[in-house]
């Protein structure tokens, strides 16, 4: 056990004025390690992020810290004055954030900034900052760093704006290094790197890390220890493997529950009803009580105290100290296995060569000068009642493939058969009353309604354009019917959107487009948005109405875990074009694409029993407008050969759902 | 009194635009994301404040908006009153004392002299040079001597009335109060004076009284002096002030509303269709907006001197043809002005084309006017009312300049403007006339305050970014 | 970046074909020259012959669009299109109304309009600048707050009431310095300080208010949060990073009004009676002088869209993000 080397005790902070205060800190206690890697866990709006800022002191002006201490060794930060804070932030406390695209400031060079913090908090290396600067960027695995240092940080990649917010944390050489969602805008390829990195830092340097996050799979992957926050307390405290293997708390426990995985395709997942309580109140009884399904008379009377646990843990639950029984009684077995109907039926959506093409204009007449291929011949079915997930990273074109099967953006070539008839030439007046068997759900719950517009109205506004419903009452009662399937009382359709949370505004999403009689749905990342509490509902509730309606789904995604527990197919998507498709099982437990392969390895995985070791892709995806020449892979590819540099590979057909477009594959 | 109504254009149109703002009043109570912002001006001390200065404006504005030919005087010999050709509003049949009262030419305010020494016959025939009584200006007083007790006298009567009348009403409002709460009479009082109601009523009352008791001590004295002394033809300062206030607030609303068709539709336009629609309407403001505003509107309203001194026969009065001008001023104002919220329009509807409610609505196939009508026009109404809020103050401003450059309202007509301008040389006189110029200013400056006071809070509430580096 | 400068210039055509088609309509289909040539002979009693004479002195006897009274090119040439419109492209201005030559005039007029106008546009932003920066770092704060009413008073202000009051105040009652009036070289110094120092107060309200916000919205990013991360003091953070960001809309700003400083300001300088560009402006609307007005329209379009194009360039040279293309 290391010593000690942050200590916050029964920190309060308050949001907002004194007459509307928010506790989004409300009385925590952390205790962080010398060179440990210390994980505060928890769902968006917990507070885990006011906690770190407000030990760093770098509270927004609406907020502040109304009780308790922080200690950095023996320092009590709180009552330094802000002169010395200034010494310690980014001196002994470095901080990196969530949004490496708007951390840094977009017209100062990468060197200068990183300089900044060297001439701050360096006084060794004053004479010579350029060179510490290079030292830094090298250390943080940047190439080339010396032709980097003069570049804006518009010209890197999400990623490597990553390692220079790291840089300039390490520039004060801290013993703590606070990381504030590191890697949540990142791709799943280039958060391993990310997070690789960090787990490399702290080994050699060793510095401590508080690394917060709500992702359990980044957690089980680097941290030695976990605190578990919920509606702005710690409610569990563990070793991140005894953590792990028996979560204690009941919120734990169900978060658990609810993750999609393989293992879980065919059962529900478990759901964790309502939502966080708002911190405007004073509570007298658990925060998690509306939502807990072991709670006993004791949980509605006080709030819970904090019960230690025989390995340095803690847990802040009323059955664990007053009724130690319950925590190890058997859960209650999940929903019996559902049967996964074989389905032989024909497709019912047919995409050959799709492709779609943005010119980019340039010169004195705006000639087109080139395209950005977006979608690149793209081709796949989809049969009833099945689920295709079209899976890739950020900038794949995977968004604009689903748009494009939909006429939401016309493709400029290939063929799109829905249910025999060609979509691609249908005139625009056909092709509107065609949408009815076509819908589409968006990723983001807030952008998808609009604010204006009631719920009923926003549900109703299909009906009307498809001439749904003989009339006014018909329709109204549909509405009703509609938000029942979804889960949702009838009254929500006299409310507004802003009045729902993100997992209800999405079942509304749902019903919406349910409101026409689809066939077939583009789910286009449904559910990264959401907490994976609410994922859970969401993802429920679409299983659901598949086996109901015979619904098709196209799912884009790009989380792994919800394709192996919703998917029947795969379709991986690299640079515009599928590089790898076929059954869930087939794809991912056995990938063949050297990128498949890349993938799935760089995906945290919760179970850490079996080790496993990450395929570390070097660089970045390249543009779609310049896409490399052969295989578009094969800069990256670790097993390239002479041929993928000059040719692509043509799809090879490894079972009649399998194929896959790479050379090795077809050698053998 | 009113015999026979008289409806010059920018009267229809200023009360078209009353039913406009009183019709998107009733549309925006029923939509919470209007009416929230709207309950935050409210509850704020600024923003109910200024709303009550600005109340008194429009008040005498919309009273001045109201036209007619008076009856005659002179009956003729038929025993029927019969029409003059003048036309006068209700607002000048209210104030007809200060209409009434024209001296020869300056005297100070409050003055019970001409401000220019006269040859005056005296009563022996011989005649000395002196400042002359005034007709009207102190005339009830036998000895000028007198005129500080007098004054204090009529002070002291038009601050006690007008502190009655506010205490009338504020207990008016705090009945209304008690029962909209259905609390009592005592329990509401205090909670209006302790400020602990949700809407500043407490700030509203102390405005109003104060602009009561101005009210009223001014309408005391002025009954008896010429409370801002009287202009080169002897005209009262005062009544010239309160009658540009509707200048002044036609020009700030009726610029817009003119404006406000071209600049939405095209704006929308323009950023949801994109292609050849933007490439025209972009060239369109381009075209407008490079050709500078001062030069575009002189050059519009010399072309309009022009064609209306050669058909000066198609104008029934001083009055209609001045307001025509003042119609065709907010018009070209409002072709210089347009641009700007066409061009932020225009941005924004470009964001909301892609945004995935309309995507969604697409993929219905619901049509580009519904889309347009349903999705885009409600989500933008916001930046068109900030627009509108913000400009005014400016136009208030733009119509004094524009009337010094002679190239504002026509110079019959009163406007702040018209009075600066001749100020100009009153300031060159000795000893100098500073009355016109500072009533003018001071009517001038506290309606702009208050409009750019009122549309901070309205910015405030509507565009919450702003909000948070408060 | 050539072929960039190349395509705005010929984007500019366009416009300014419009511009001069709108002027030409305005000054010649809207009103006849007869209506001109009456307006300005005084409207009684003039004879037939006088306005002939008129027009013919100032070449507007011509007809319109087509000449069929002579021949050749001169049929489209010789017309009022030809001669007091496309000609304008040649910044050939021609004369005004009273015979003085437009062009000429600008020439001279152009010096004593820049003299005013640019150290009020540099001490201007010098002094807004300053306050606006010292309101954002004592933001949310009583200095703030009374900063902000002090600058919304000076806006609701009119702009006429500093000109008049500081003339009152600076030259009739402390004689300090001349009332109006103009001189050449460094004598020209006691005429333009006065204007210049009230042209500088007028802007004050609007402008530090506008920085204000410029600022207050760049401190709230992200980007600022790292700058504090790292342990800088507010002054760094403020000058270091929030100025560097905001300045580019501020300069950005500035340059697409730096062409039309030459137009002068028209109220100021007839205020003061600056032989400007503004003045001139002026005394030709007053004294009804189409030719001007129609080559002041004209000028201030053609300097106008310099201003977009010096916009755009200098977008690039201050903001690493925008490449042209």
């Amino acid at each position: 056990m290391g010593e000690m080397l942050l200590k916050i005790k029964n920190l309060k902070t308050r949001l907002g004025d004194a007459d509307n205060p928010v506790y989004a800190v409300d009385g925590v206690d952390i205790e962080v390690r010398r060179g440990e890697i210390f994980a505060l866990l928890g769902e968006s709006g917990c507070g885990k992020s006011m906690t770190a800022l407000s030990a760093m002191r770098l509270l927004p002006p609406s907020g502040c810290i109304v009780e308790g201490e922080a200690f950095l060794e023996q320092t009590s930060l709180l009552d330094l004055p802000e002169r010395e804070m200034r010494r310690v932030r980014g001196g002994s406390m470095g901080m990196i954030f969530q949004e490496p695209m708007t951390s840094l400031n977009a017209v100062i060079t990468i060197g200068d900034q990183i300089g900044e913090a060297v001439r701050l908090h360096d006084p060794d290396n004053r004479e010579n900052v350029s060179r510490r600067v290079i030292e830094l960027l090298r250390s943080v695995g940047i190439p080339d760093p010396e032709r980097r240092t003069l570049e804006y940080p518009h010209q890197l990649s999400g990623g490597m704006k990553q390692r220079v917010m790291i840089a300039i944390a390490l520039a004060g050489k801290p013993r703590l290094l606070i990381a504030d969602e590191p890697t949540t805008a990142l791709d799943v390829t280039i958060q391993a790197q990310v997070l690789s990195l960090l787990k490399e830092l702290q080994r050699r340097t060793g510095m401590a890390v508080l690394l917060i996050t709500h992702d359990l799979g980044v957690v089980s992957e680097v941290a030695d220890r976990v605190a578990v926050m919920y509606a702005g307390q710690i409610i569990e405290l563990a070793e991140s493997r005894t953590f792990f293997r028996q979560p204690l708390h009941p919120y734990s426990r169900k978060l658990f529950r609810s993750l999609p995985s393989l293992s879980k395709r065919g059962q529900e997942l478990a759901v964790i009803e309502g939502s966080v309580p708002r911190l405007n109140q004073c509570f007298n009884r658990c925060r998690f009580l509306e939502r807990c399904d072991q709670a006993q008379d004791i949980c509605a009377q006080q709030e819970p105290g904090w019960s230690e646990t025989a390995m340095g843990g803690g847990v802040r639950c009323h059955l664990f100290s007053a009724l130690p029984g319950p925590l190890t009684r058997p859960e209650k077995v999940l929903m019996e296995k559902q049967q996964e109907i074989q389905k032989p039926a024909g497709s019912l959506l047919e995409v050959e060569g799709l492709r779609v093409h943005f010119p980019i204009h340039k010169g004195l007449l705006k000639r087109i000068v080139g395209h950005v291929r977006a979608v690149d011949d793209l081709s796949l079915s989809i049969a009833r009642g099945r689920t295709l997930a079209l899976v890739g990273e950020s900038g794949c074109g995977k968004t604009t493939a689903g748009k494009g099967i939909l006429q939401l953006i016309r493709p400029t070539a290939g063929s799109v058969r829905f249910d025999g008839e060609e979509l691609t030439n249908l005139p625009a007046g056909k092709l509107r009353s065609r949408r009815a068997d076509m819908q589409i759900i968006f990723q983001d719950p807030v952008a998808s309604m609009n604010p204006r517009m009631l719920v009923g109205e926003i549900i109703l506004e299909g009906m009307q354009a498809q001439r749904i419903g003989a009339n006014r009452v018909q329709r109204q009662a549909r509405v009703k019917d509609l938000l029942d399937q979804v889960g949702l009382p009838a009254d929500a359709a006299e409310r507004y959107p802003n009045e729902f949370s993100g997992g209800q505004r999405q079942r509304i999403c749902i019903a919406r487009a349910l409101a026409v009689d689809p066939r077939f749905i583009v789910c286009d990342e449904p559910t990264s948005a959401l907490d994976v509490s609410v994922q859970a509902q969401v993802l429920n509730l679409l299983k659901e109405l598949q086996q109901q309606r015979d619904l098709s789904y196209l799912f884009i995604t790009h989380n792994i875990s919800v394709v192996s527990y919703l998917a029947h197919e795969v379709a991986v998507m690299y640079l515009g074009r599928i590089v790898e498709r076929g059954s869930v099982e087939e794809v991912l437990q056995a990938p063949r694409h050297p990128y498949t392969q890349a993938l799935l390895s760089a995906v945290p995985e919760i179970d850490r029993l079996q080790q496993r070791s990450v395929i570390r892709l070097e660089g970045d995806m390249p543009s779609p407008a310049n896409p490399p020449r052969g295989c578009h892979f094969h800069p990256r590819c670790n097993q390239a050969i002479d041929r993928c540099r000059s040719d692509y590979p043509k799809p090879v057909r490894l079972s009649p759902t399998r194929s896959v477009s790479c050379f090795r594959v077809d050698q053998g | 009194m009113i015999s026979h109504l008289v409806i010059l254009w920018t009267d229809a149109l200023i009360f078209l635009l009353l039913v406009l703002a009183l019709a998107f009043g009733i549309y925006a109570s029923r939509k919470p994301h209007l009416r929230r912002p709207w309950g935050l001006v409210v509850r704020s001390r600024v923003g109910v404040g200024t709303l009550v200065v600005l109340v008194f404006y429009l008040i005498v504005g919309l009273l001045d908006s109201i036209h007619f030919h008076p009856l005659s005087e002179t009956s003729d010999a038929a025993g029927k009153a019969s029409r003059s050709s003048e036309v006068i509003s209700l607002f000048d049949s209210m104030v007809s004392g200060l209409r009434a009262r024209q001296e020869k030419t300056y005297s100070a305010p409050l003055a019970t002299h001409l401000y220019a020494k006269e040859s005056i016959e005296l009563a022996d025939g011989s005649t000395i040079r002196d400042f002359p009584r005034l007709e009207h200006g102190g005339s009830h007083l036998s000895d000028p001597g007198q005129k500080p007790a007098d004054l204090v006298r009529l002070s002291a009567i038009g601050i006690l009335k007008g502190l009655a009348v506010s205490m009338v009403a504020a207990n008016c409002l705090i009945i209304l109060l008690a029962v909209a709460a259905r609390s009592n009479f005592g329990n509401q009082a205090k909670a209006v004076l302790t400020a602990s109601t949700e809407i500043p009523w407490r700030v509203v009352l102390v405005v109003l009284s104060i602009m009561l008791v101005l009210i009223f001590w001014s309408a005391e004295l002025a009954s008896g002096y010429h409370l801002l002394g009287t202009d080169k033809v002897g005209e009262d300062v005062l009544y010239q002030a309160l009658k540009s206030i509707r200048t002044g607030l036609v020009i700030g609303t009726l610029t817009t509303l003119v404006m406000l068709p071209a600049a939405i539709m095209l704006g929308i336009m323009a950023g949801y269709f994109r292609g050849w629609v933007d490439d025209v309407i972009q060239y369109i403001y381009t075209t407008l907006n490079s050709i500078p505003g001062v030069l575009l509107i002189a050059a519009a309203i010399l072309m309009l001197q022009i064609y209306m001194s050669n058909h000066a026969e198609e104008f029934n009065s001083l009055v209609e043809r001045a307001d025509l001008r003042l119609l065709f001023l907010c018009i070209i104002l409002g072709v210089t002005s347009w641009t700007g919220l066409c061009r932020l329009l225009r941005g924004e509807s470009m964001k909301l084309r892609e945004v995935d409610y309309v995507q969604a609505a697409t993929a219905f196939g619901v049509g580009h006017l519904q889309i347009i009508g349903r999705h885009i026009l409600p989500n933008v109404l916001h930046i068109v009312l900030i627009a509108v809020v913000l400009d005014f103050s400016g136009l208030v401003l733009a119509e004094a300049v524009l009337s010094y450059v002679n190239i504002g309202v026509d110079p019959s007509m009163n406007s702040w403007g018209n009075m600066i301008n001749s100020a100009r040389l009153e300031m060159a006189r000795e000893p100098i006339v500073w009355w016109s110029l500072a009533a003018a200013m001071i009517f001038m400056f506290t309606l702009v305050l208050s409009a750019n006071l009122f549309s901070d809070v309205v910015r405030d509430a509507f565009d919450p970014r702003l909000h948070s580096s408060r | 970046m050539m072929a960039y400068i190349a395509r705005r210039i010929l984007y500019a055509i366009p416009i300014l074909i419009g511009v001069n088609v709108l002027t030409f309509l305005l000054f010649f289909v809207l009103n006849s020259p007869d209506d001109m040539a009456r307006m300005n002979l005084g409207q009684k009693r003039v004879t037939p012959e006088a306005v002939e004479n008129w027009k013919q002195e100032r070449g507007y006897h011509l007809p319109l669009l087509y000449n069929a009274s002579v021949q050749g090119a001169a049929r489209l040439t010789d017309t009022i299109f030809f001669q007091k419109s496309v000609k304008l492209f040649q910044f050939e201005f021609g004369s005004s109304d009273s015979g003085r030559d437009i062009g000429y005039d600008i020439s001279q007029r152009m010096w004593p309009s820049l003299a005013i106008a640019v150290p009020v546009l540099l001490v201007g932003l010098l002094v807004n600048i300053s306050y606006a920066l010292l309101i954002a770092f004592f933001r949310a704060t009583y200095i703030d707050f009374w900063s902000v009413v002090l600058c919304v008073v000076m806006m609701s202000i009119s702009g006429l009431f500093y000109i008049i009051g500081g003339q009152y105040l600076v030259s009739k009652l402390l004689h300090l310095v001349p009332i109006s009036g103009y001189d050449t070289g460094f004598n020209s110094i006691k005429f333009l300080i006065l204007p210049a120092i009230i042209g500088v107060i007028g802007g004050i309200g609007s402008g530090t208010r506008w920085y204000r916000t410029l600022f207050l919205e760049e401190i709230n990013k992200d980007y600022v949060r790292t700058a504090r991360a790292k342990g800088l003091s507010e002054r760094a953070v403020l000058f270091g990073h929030v100025l560097k960001n905001a300045l580019i809309p501020i300069l950005t700003g500035v340059v697409v009004v730096l062409p039309l400083l030459f137009m002068g300001s028209l109220i100021t300088e007839s205020f003061f009676g600056i032989p400007g560009l503004g003045s001139y402006t002026i005394d030709a609307i007053n004294s009804q002088d189409f030719a001007i007005v129609r080559s002041m329209v004209f000028l201030g379009s053609v300097l106008y869209i310099l201003g977009l194009l010096l916009t755009d360039i200098s977008y690039t040279l201050v903001d690493p993000r925008v490449r042209l293309s």
